[in-house]
């Protein structure tokens, strides 16, 4: 089970890579699509991809209350547990 | 027929003999083949194990990630559109174009076709979940031109003429008449196919299209020549910039030819095979010629249709004959298609691209592989042939296409 710290570095990954975000700009306070510039077409590719991989599952409503990075990171860590 | 000129104002492609056009131009000159054994492993289940495929990776030129929001056939066609693009004079720093008077024409024979089939084998594979949500928009036939029309910021019209291999001359054939229509002032135009797919591949091998000269590959592709068993897959993309003679003239322009007419027809006849007396193809030709006000004295070249398929190579010379008359005696003919195979919905835009760079640079590039040519009666190229050094020249490019498409399309040297 990844720790608060991996999840942050392997989303910032995921965010690079989907989304073209330098994965140091990945902050658990910015916002996905206010301050990151992610569509809603990455936001779901990069859900896809976070669920694949720390073995969760984040229902489509839930991700509507995932703003921040920060949101996310504590979504999966609880989702994981 | 109103008066617009329609020219041709800047070029690009990636095709099998290059990743741009000088490369691509150089490559037809040289007689190269650009057909080559695949090594994909899922070649080896396929009686086809040959294919033309792009020379440079479209996927590595492109931003990231715009690269994977696109079709590899998307792909290919943002690297042509924006060299065209460049080429023209529009490019970053270059001229500017009001955007509503920009349009866009980009063909595609099948389409997203790989992230079609990519995607289904996610969702059998690993469910709903795994499809992903860009699988529409990279699919969609009109995928291509959508990504070139955002990319420049056409707002005139964002086009996409699906009429199988005849679809990129279609498309130069639409950016006429949205020139000439008043619609638009610059019309990027083109085609572009990804299709070196099992799935692709296989059905056409059940059509019995495809060349089977897996051991020589650079020699499979053999349009008129007795030993010709079939066309060989191809992927592309070219595209033109057209633009009304004002609006170039206007910016002082380069200018590599008009394009001065193009013929659209049907065969009404069948769903693959041509009419065998090939009436819809003169037709197209005539057509072509009457708008563009030529008359056939006036045509040095041809860039034939001709896939290497027994039946079409033979029919289009006939229809050939039947459209120019005595005056095709004096026609220089080529088939790109012997170096580049067939490039499907692209085949009509690189082969305009041809015969552009032909009446420009005044020489034709060869037919490669006619070691024992039927005898249809014309003059073909088979080393790269020099067009009269002065004076006008006009040339037609032919397309035609499954479903009974003929698209000829008219340019006159400048």
């Amino acid at each position: 089970m990844a720790s608060k710290t991996e999840i942050q570095t392997d989303l910032a990954t995921i965010v690079e890579e989907i989304a073209g975000v330098p994965a140091d700009d990945v902050q658990p306070d910015k916002e996905f699509i206010g301050d990151l510039d992610v569509d809603s077409l990455s936001m779901v590719e990069i859900v896809v991809a976070a669920e694949e991989k720390f073995g969760v599952r984040i229902p489509d409503n839930d991700v509507k209350g995932l703003k921040t990075v920060g949101d996310a990171v504590d979504y999966i860590d609880k989702a994981q547990a | 027929m109103t008066s617009t000129r329609v020219l041709v104002t800047g070029l690009g492609t990636t095709s099998p003999l290059g990743g741009d056009v000088e490369s691509t131009w150089s490559g037809l000159l040289e007689g190269r083949s650009g057909v080559d054994v695949l090594k994909h492993d899922w070649a080896e289940q396929l009686s086809t194990q040959i294919a033309a495929e792009v020379a440079v990776e479209p996927g590595d030129v492109l931003d990231r990630v715009k690269a994977r929001r696109l079709d590899r056939s998307g792909q290919l066609a943002l690297v042509a559109a924006l060299e065209a693009w460049a080429d023209a004079g529009f490019g970053d720093g270059g001229d500017s174009v009001d955007s509503e008077r920009l349009a866009v024409a980009m063909a595609s024979g099948i389409g997203g076709v790989t992230t079609l089939l990519n995607n289904y084998d996610s969702l059998r594979d690993k469910g709903p979940r795994r499809v992903s949500p860009l699988a529409i928009p990279m699919l969609m036939p009109n995928g291509p031109a959508a990504a070139i029309g955002l990319s420049i910021g056409a707002k005139a019209g964002v086009h996409t003429p699906v009429s199988a291999c005849a679809s990129g001359n279609e498309a130069i054939a639409l950016g006429i008449d949205l020139i000439r229509l008043g619609r638009a002032d610059v019309v990027v135009v083109g085609g572009t196919e990804a299709a070196v797919h099992p799935l692709p591949m296989a059905a056409f091998g059940q059509m019995m299209a495809l060349s089977k000269r897996n051991d020589e590959p650079a020699l499979a592709s053999r349009p008129w020549d007795k030993g010709r068993d079939g066309f060989v897959l191809g992927e592309g993309a070219a595209v033109l910039v057209l633009e009304s003679e004002a609006h170039a003239t206007a910016r002082g322009a380069k200018v590599y030819a008009e394009a001065s007419g193009a013929g659209v027809t049907a065969d009404s006849h069948d769903i693959a095979q041509p009419d065998p007396a090939g009436l819809g193809a003169t037709r197209a030709m005539k057509i072509a010629l009457r708008e563009s006000g030529l008359s056939a004295a006036d045509v040095v070249h041809i860039n034939a249709h001709a896939t290497s398929t027994p039946q079409g190579d033979v029919a289009e010379a006939g229809a050939i004959k039947n459209a120019l008359g005595d005056a095709s005696g004096g026609v220089v003919l080529t088939s790109t298609k012997s170096m580049t195979g067939h490039l499907l919905g692209a085949a009509g835009a690189l082969e305009s691209v041809s015969v552009v760079l032909a009446l420009h640079h005044r020489v034709v590039p060869p037919t490669i592989n006619l070691d024992d040519p039927e005898d249809i009666g014309l003059d073909i190229a088979t080393e790269k042939r020099d067009l009269p050094a002065e004076g006008d020249l006009a040339a037609l490019n032919n397309s035609f296409g499954f479903g009974g498409h003929n698209v000829a399309v008219a340019f006159k040297s400048v």
